[in-house]
Parts: C-alpha cells; sequence; structure tokens
C-alpha cells in the first residue's frame, strides 16, 4: 500500500516537475544497475527512480524492459545493462543486436547465449505502468487529435491528481477546440476541487456548476454533505448542483424531443406508403413491413458488393443502397399487385389476410436465403458519430439523417401528388374510381404505380433502419403495428394527416417512456388512439361525402 | 335445425365424446387402440376449434375481422393456469407455497389478483367472466365509435401485441416469458394419469357439442339474420332500424368467451401457457383456421381448425422450415382459389354435381353463369 502511494506520488511528482537536463545522472545510472539484482524490492526501487527521471529515453527503455527486451551482460563489476534488437540466426546459434540502455548506441550482434535476461515479472511491470500511462495522458493532451486531447483531459479529471493541475492549466492555455477547452476546464476544477484549500474549492464548484459538468456532481454532492467543510463551501457546492440539474433538465428535454422526432420519422416512412395505399384502394398491405426487410436486405447485399469490389469507395455505398432498396422493394410490390391483390379489389379484408400470407413467405424466404441470425451492417464513416449540440447532448447523425429523409420523402411525395400528372391522377382515383376510369385514366395502371411507390418507400425506409437497429428476417414486425396505428389515427386521403398522426405517436412514445417504460407506453398509445377514435372514427382528415361509407 | 343435420351432428358428437375416449381405453394390442399422445392431440385441437367456433361466428356471420382473439384464449388460460399453479402448493421445487417463478423472482407474498384462484367456483366463473368483460369493454368503445373493417382488424391487432408485451414482463406476475407451466393436478386430479387426460379430452369434446350448438341456435336466430345482414351491408341494417353496434358487440361477447373456454380446456391438457400464445401471430392463424375450413359454416370453422393444426404438428416436426412457407401459401390459396374454405368448396362441388344435367341441358342457352356473390 505504501509502496503503490510512493509510486503514485513520484508520478504526480514527475508530471509537475520540471523534466530532468541531465540524462545519464549517477542515481539513475545506479537504478540501472539495480535492476539486475535478485531483491524485487531493490528493483522496484530502480524502476522508481528510472521512470522519476521523466526523461522519455529512460521510459522508452522501461518499455522495452515491461516487453523484456532488456538483458545483463557480463559479470560482477563488468555488468552492463543492454537493450535486446533484432534476433536472427547465425550458423548453429542465435545471435541479437544490443545497445546501451539510454541511448541506445550500437554495441554490435552477440550470441544470445552470452545475455542474461531480465524477465519483468508481474510487479514489475505493475510498477513500470504509472510512469507509461502518466507519459501516455501527457502525449495525448499535446496529441492533434483533438478528440485525444479530450479524452485525456476527461481522464486527468476522473484520476484528479493534484499534481496534474499544472499541466492541465499549460493545456488550457494552449487549446483552441471549444469542446476540448470545456473539458479541460472541467478536470482542472475537478482536480481543485480535490486538493484546494476552502477558498479554491468554492471558486472550483462554482466553476463546475458554470460549465454544467455532470461528471463534477458526484465530488459536489460529498462536497455538499461534508459537515468538516466550511459552509461557504457546502453553499457553493449545493448551488452549483442545482445549476447542473437544470440544466441536465434541459438536455434531456431536448434530447426526448429529438428521439421523439427521430420515432416520428421512421413511422412517418414506414406510414406514408401504406397511407397512400390504403387511401387509393382500401387496402392494407400487411407485407409492409417485409418490405422494409428486404430494403435492409438490399442494403446489406449492396453493402457486401462494396466491400468485395471497391473497399476504397465503401463509405459510398449508402448512396448506392438506398435507390436499389427503393427499386428491389418497389418491384417486389409491383409483383404482389399484379399478381394477387389486384383480384381482390373491393374486399380489404381478404387482401389483409392475403399481404399477410405474403409477408410469412417473404419473411420465411429471408430466413432461409440470409439465415435466420441478424446480419452486420456498417455505418458509413460519414453517419457515425455526432453533432454535439450542447454540453452533454450529441445529436447521432444516423438520427439526423433519418429526420432528413423523411422530410426529403414528404416534400417529394407532396411534388408528386400535387405538382405533377401522374399525381392528378393517383388523387383523382382516390376520389372516385369509377368516374376516374369514365374519363380515361387508366385505375390499373394508377394502382400498380401507386402500390410501387408505397412499397418503394417501404424498402428505403428499411434501408434507414439499418443505420439505427439489427437487421433481421423480422425486422418489419417491431414497427409494423405501431405504423398501422398512425394510418388509421391519421385518415385516409390527407397526407397531413399522415405526418401528424406520426409526429404525435412518435412524440407522445418517447415523452411517456421515461415514465412508464417502452412496454406500458405502447399500451399507453394504444388506449390513446382507441380513445382519439371516439371523437374521429375514421381518423384525423376523413373523407366527407356519399364515398365515405362505401 | 333440420333432422339430416341433427343427425350428422349427434353422430359426429358420439364419435367424439364417446367413442374416441373409449378407443384410447382399449388395450393397446387392439387395433382400434388410440394412444395417449394422438387423444391428447386430438383434445387440444377440439380446443381449438371452440374458438374456431366464436371466431367464425364473429367474421364469418358478423363481417368483424378480429386479430387479437389470442388475448382472450390467453385471458382464459391463464385464469386456469394460476388455479393450477396454486394447486401445486408445496409440491414444486423450491418446496413454497409460492409458485416457482416467484420464488425465482424474489416475490415474498401472492399478489392480491392471485389469491381468489385458489377456489374452484371462482376459477371456471373467470373462465368465462374475465373475457367477456374484456370483450364488452373493448368492444363497447370499438363498436360504438363504429370502427369497423381495416380499422377494426387493426386495433385488435394492435391489442393483441400489447397484451402480448405485457404478459411478457415480469413485473405482472405473471411467469413472464416462461408463462405458466409444470401444473400437477387439475381439481385434485392427477394430471399425469392417462384417465384424467382421457376425461379432459371428452369434457372438450362436450364442450364443444354444446358449443356448436349454442352457435347454431345464434346463427337461427332472428340475431343470426341481422348479423348476416349486417355483414353484407352494415348502413342498410342501420336505416332499417337496427342497432348493428348492439348486435355486434353480443357476438364479440360471445366469440370472446368461447375463446375464454378454449385457452383453458387448453393450458391443462398441453400443460404449458406462455405469452407465446397470444401475440399477432397466433392470433393471427387462428383466423386462417376458419378460413381454410370455410367461414359463415360452423362446420367449417371446426373442419379448419383440426386440420391446419394436424397439418401444423405434422409439418412442424417433418420439415419445421416449410411450416411458415405453408402457412403464407394456405393464407394465400384459401383467399384467392377457396374463399369459402374446404367446406364451402366441397358444398360447391356437390351443388354441381348435382346440377350437372340440368346444367347440360341448358348448355347452349346461357353463355355465362350468373352467379351473385354478395360476400364482402
Amino acid at each position: 500500500m505504501t509502496r503503490s502511494l510512493l509510486f503514485l506520488l513520484l508520478c504526480v511528482a514527475w508530471l509537475a516537475g520540471p523534466p530532468a537536463s541531465h540524462a545519464q545522472s549517477p542515481d539513475a545510472l545506479k537504478a540501472l544497475g539495480d535492476l539486475a539484482l535478485e531483491d524485487s524490492d531493490k528493483r522496484e526501487a530502480a524502476v522508481a527512480a528510472l521512470g522519476g527521471t521523466r526523461d522519455p529515453k529512460w521510459l522508452e527503455f522501461l518499455t522495452a524492459l515491461r516487453d523484456g527486451n532488456v538483458y545483463a551482460r557480463g559479470k560482477g563489476a563488468t555488468r552492463e545493462i543492454v537493450v535486446g534488437g533484432v534476433k536472427t540466426t547465425k550458423g548453429d546459434q542465435d545471435v541479437i543486436d544490443i545497445a546501451t540502455a539510454y541511448d541506445r548506441k550500437p554495441l554490435g550482434t552477440v550470441p544470445v547465449s552470452s545475455l542474461t535476461e531480465i524477465a519483468a515479472d508481474r510487479r514489475l511491470r505493475i510498477a513500470i505502468k504509472p510512469f507509461l500511462d502518466a507519459d501516455e495522458t501527457r502525449v495525448q493532451l499535446a496529441s492533434p487529435d483533438s478528440e485525444a486531447r479530450r479524452g485525456a483531459a476527461v481522464k486527468l479529471g476522473h484520476q484528479a491528481d493534484a499534481g496534474a493541475a499544472a499541466v492541465v492549466e499549460a493545456a488550457i492555455a494552449k487549446e483552441t477546440v471549444p469542446n476540448v477547452r470545456h473539458a479541460l476546464e472541467e478536470s482542472l476544477a475537478l482536480i481543485r476541487l480535490a486538493h484546494g484549500d476552502a477558498a479554491v474549492r468554492v471558486l472550483a464548484a462554482q466553476s463546475l456548476g458554470g460549465l454544467h459538468s455532470f461528471d463534477g456532481v458526484p465530488a459536489l454532492q460529498r462536497l455538499a454533505a461534508d459537515t468538516s467543510a466550511s459552509r461557504a463551501e457546502r453553499e457553493a457546492a449545493t448551488q452549483a448542483i442545482r445549476q447542473i440539474e437544470r440544466w441536465s433538465l434541459l438536455v434531456r428535454t431536448i434530447e426526448t424531443s429529438f428521439q421523439g422526432a427521430s420515432l416520428a420519422s421512421i413511422l412517418l416512412l414506414m406510414a406514408l406508403g401504406l397511407a397512400i395505399v390504403f387511401g387509393l384502394m382500401g387496402v392494407i398491405n400487411m407485407a409492409h413491413g417485409e418490405l422494409m426487410a428486404l430494403g435492409a436486405y438490399s442494403t446489406f447485399v449492396v453493402q457486401n458488393v462494396f466491400r468485395a469490389r471497391w473497399p476504397e469507395r465503401f463509405d459510398a455505398y449508402f448512396i448506392v443502397a438506398l435507390p436499389v432498396s427503393f427499386i428491389v422493394a418497389a418491384l417486389v410490390g409491383v409483383v404482389l399487385e399484379r399478381g394477387v391483390i389486384r383480384r381482390l379489389y373491393g374486399r380489404p379484408l381478404e387482401t389483409l389476410l392475403l399481404t399477410w400470407g405474403a409477408s410469412l413467405i417473404i419473411q420465411q424466404g429471408l430466413r432461409l436465403w440470409f439465415g435466420a441470425a441478424n446480419v452486420d451492417v456498417s455505418s458509413p464513416s460519414w453517419l457515425s458519430g455526432g453533432f454535439a449540440l450542447m454540453t452533454g447532448l450529441t445529436l447521432p447523425f444516423n438520427r439526423i439523417f433519418i429526420i432528413g429523409l423523411a422530410v426529403v420523402c414528404v416534400a417529394a411525395m407532396y411534388w408528386l401528388l400535387f405538382a405533377t400528372g401522374a399525381g392528378l391522377r393517383i388523387r383523382a382515383v382516390t376520389q372516385n374510381r369509377g368516374m376516374s376510369s369514365c374519363l380515361g385514366v387508366r385505375a390499373g395502371w394508377v394502382d400498380a404505380t401507386t402500390f410501387a411507390l408505397g412499397a418503394g418507400l417501404a424498402g428505403l425506409a428499411g434501408a434507414a433502419l439499418t443505420q439505427i437497429g439489427n437487421v433481421g428476417p423480422s425486422l418489419g414486425q417491431n414497427y409494423i403495428v405501431d405504423s398501422f396505428m398512425v394510418v388509421v389515427t391519421g385518415g385516409v386521403g390527407k397526407l397531413a394527416g399522415t405526418i401528424l398522426a406520426a409526429a404525435g405517436i412518435g412524440g407522445l412514445n418517447k415523452g411517456i417512456e421515461p415514465a412508464l417504460g417502452a412496454v406500458f407506453a405502447k399500451v399507453a398509445i394504444l388506449l390513446l388512439v382507441i380513445l382519439f377514435l371516439q371523437r374521429r372514427p375514421a381518423g384525423l382528415f376523413a373523407t366527407r361525402g356519399r364515398s365515405a361509407e362505401a | 335445425m333440420p333432422r339430416r343435420e341433427a343427425a350428422a351432428v349427434g353422430v359426429a358428437a358420439v364419435f367424439l365424446v364417446v367413442v374416441l375416449p373409449i378407443c384410447n381405453a382399449l388395450p393397446a394390442s387392439s387395433p382400434l387402440h388410440l394412444s395417449d399422445f394422438r387423444l391428447n392431440l386430438f383434445g387440444k385441437f377440439l380446443a381449438y376449434a371452440i374458438l374456431a367456433l366464436g371466431l367464425d361466428l364473429l367474421w364469418g356471420y358478423a363481417g368483424v375481422l378480429s386479430l387479437g382473439h389470442g388475448v382472450f384464449f390467453g385471458l382464459g388460460a391463464y385464469a386456469m393456469g394460476m388455479h393450477l399453479m396454486l394447486e401445486i402448493g408445496a409440491k414444486s421445487v423450491y418446496q413454497s407455497s409460492l409458485p416457482d417463478f416467484m420464488v425465482w423472482n424474489q416475490v415474498k407474498e401472492l399478489p392480491f389478483f392471485w389469491r381468489p384462484f385458489y377456489s374452484d367456483v371462482f376459477t371456471l366463473a373467470a373462465i368465462v367472466v374475465v373475457p367477456a368483460l374484456f370483450a364488452l369493454a373493448f368492444g363497447f368503445l370499438a363498436f360504438r365509435s363504429r370502427i369497423r373493417g381495416v380499422y377494426f382488424s387493426i386495433i385488435t391487432q394492435a391489442l393483441a401485441l400489447s397484451a402480448w408485451l405485457v404478459f411478457n414482463r415480469n413485473e405482472m406476475r405473471l411467469g413472464g416469458t416462461n408463462g405458466l407451466a409444470d401444473f400437477k393436478t387439475i381439481f385434485g386430479f392427477p394430471l399425469n394419469q392417462p384417465a384424467t387426460q382421457r376425461g379432459l379430452y371428452a369434457v372438450t369434446a362436450l364442450v364443444l357439442v354444446v358449443a356448436y350448438l349454442v352457435c347454431r341456435w345464434i346463427t337461427g336466430s332472428r340475431a343470426g339474420k341481422v348479423l348476416v345482414a349486417i355483414r353484407d351491408s352494415e348502413t342498410r341494417v342501420l336505416f332499417s332500424g337496427y342497432s348493428p353496434a348492439r348486435y355486434k358487440l353480443f357476438v364479440f361477447v360471445v366469440s370472446a368467451v368461447l375463446a375464454g373456454v378454449a385457452g383453458a380446456l387448453y393450458a391443462p391438457q398441453v400443460g404449458i401457457i406462455t405469452p407465446a400464445k397470444i401475440g399477432v401471430l397466433p392470433s393471427i392463424e387462428m383466423v386462417v383456421w376458419v378460413a381454410a375450413g370455410g367461414r359463415g359454416t360452423l362446420v367449417g370453422a371446426v373442419v379448419g381448425a383440426f386440420g391446419v393444426n394436424w397439418m401444423q404438428s405434422w409439418l412442424t416436426t417433418s420439415y419445421p422450415d416449410l411450416w411458415l412457407l405453408f402457412l403464407g401459401g394456405l393464407f394465400m390459396g384459401v383467399v384467392l382459389f377457396f374463399p369459402d374454405g374446404v367446406v364451402g368448396g366441397l358444398a360447391r362441388l356437390g351443388t354441381f354435381i348435382r346440377r350437372a344435367p340440368a346444367n347440360a341441358a341448358l348448355r347452349g342457352e346461357r353463355t355465362q353463369p350468373a352467379t351473385v356473390s354478395n360476400r364482402p
């Protein structure tokens, strides 16, 4: 215990103190000699002495020692510690390049048998580790990669060694990236909170509060409850905790809204396709979830092709996968519509069962072809990571992408339905099929294209889902009932109904979830939908007039 | 009921209720011997057939497609299961008076809603009353606001999903994913005795016959005619001064009770009830029994439940990968080619053969047979 404390102190002293200018001090050389002894206490003390010099060359030597590349040569007074290099075989004996311990001057090639290895046992390795780690943290603090710098800052804050304060202060002075600077200031305040006197601690607590430091809460709570601390300290800590809690409430609110928006986008992507088909043909497509799964598996296949053929352009695979999954799902949709659904026009319940049958077949087909286990779809690098909006809140890029995709899809649907000839025909058939046919609109063709469009949207949704969830044969089942609820709540005939319903159900779901848990949130949503349908049995925007009762 | 039909029902009833258990009781060497396993399997199928009757009444006659009947089945089965769990008493693995799963979950005291299930009478009442009340509340809300057609199907499917999620939770104190199992006795009779199983089978068959007669009575009554009218044109029924919602609610509750009773007969025969029997897939599978057998004909529901499940127990043991493909194909095939199912198809074939001479005489005079189907 005392020994490890000694190491820690040495470490800290080393981190704080000025670099030793004289390299091969007599102490260091004596310590080097001690390494070859049998006495582990002395060996450990030697490591501490060498590490304590804080000289990069000695640290390099310690690394070699840890890796088992240090040898002793000669005996008695002429004994010398050397560092081994490349091992080769010459004739019938193994030979090795050796160099001096400190500055690595080559000493030529000698037979391995003439050397004695200085084995680094567990105890010695444990003794070496803090010096190398501390060095690593220091190197990281100077790293050009801002994430590495931030990581080092957070680590120093967690360790809260008094000696590290100077290093952190120096780093703050040089730092330009805001979030790294923030992390450094946080760790400095944490260090001061742990080691400063009362006045410093008050300042540190205030600083932590101002920085909205979530990591600081446990230390602040300890201080606030500490009866030996002064009143000013305790008050400052309580004040800071309150400040942080207010901030965290804000963060949670924004986070929940974002998650709600993200879930709503997924539901919207799925429900859009369902809703236009339902509006047009009165058909609920139970195979919609499986069309989504097809889209997801298309993405998987495209990814594999890119990985095998063009690994250097791997990041582009997702751009290609989006249209591919749209087309695959749309083609299957057309086959389904032209092949079977068309024959059941006007019998919605039968169509429900028929498409359910189709969904079972597609699902089992996927299971037989790709296996029952989930497949692995990796995100392209531009979708990993996130956007740091504020302290304690990072919005993942993949969720932002899904929200964006939903917005684009809705805009495209509006454009298609209200600004193109095809859209005009779709709306005409939706309103009055018979009359449209009489006026020369090919209702069958409109059905097929609309179904393909809806199926394609499902495929797109599936491709998007690969970025946030598991891809397996039953992928579609997880969201499908929710998206049916969106269609039922939204009503038919108006896109706005679907959008509002998706936003409402997605937002409510994420809003209730923290209070009730995921399962009971779903049950609550079902109850709310049933109660809502009491007021508006045909959804938000019901079609009025004679055709509504057909 | 016409005399010929009454005779057929009587023969079938005697065969199911009396002859099959006797065959089972015969010594194994007899050529007519029916193994315990087979009889148990039939018992399970007959329980399913009771449920199918109710579903057919709802869908085939009133045109209301419920995709959530697994919930009512589950309510009945869990009510029975809870009583059976309590009957085990301290003979369980952990020798505690609490059911085993509660011991695992560190439940110290029996939850309050388990206590009444110590009583035999309460359990038997709960099997009927709990699904009925649940269906009454749900159906009242749904039919009152005129949620119908596809909307009703979707809502009931969401109900099945929700119920499945809830029954899976350990906090519900209903055994979570593992459900209720390891039953030892039923009303004091040991479940591992063939005689008890034979008795259970006979009770199931008897209940099926009674359920059939009740359904037959409903469809033959004035109310039955209104139900068919609702199926064919609900708006017209409404304008004729009837309240479709009340009729639909009535038949919904009846079918929920039948589902609950079926569940209660299922649990002791199979020896386990888990949430997997409640979810979306099992609920919609029940619909395919009715569709395949022939909806709108009560016999069809029974035939369908028996046939599809026999097929399932054969396929899932011989070709497990093919079962879902077959089920999907069955859904599509029945809907596309046999909208009236096996029974309806046979009936049409019979009519066709009987009319064959007349048709031959008519050929040449008519170019197209004018068949009018008013089915939704």
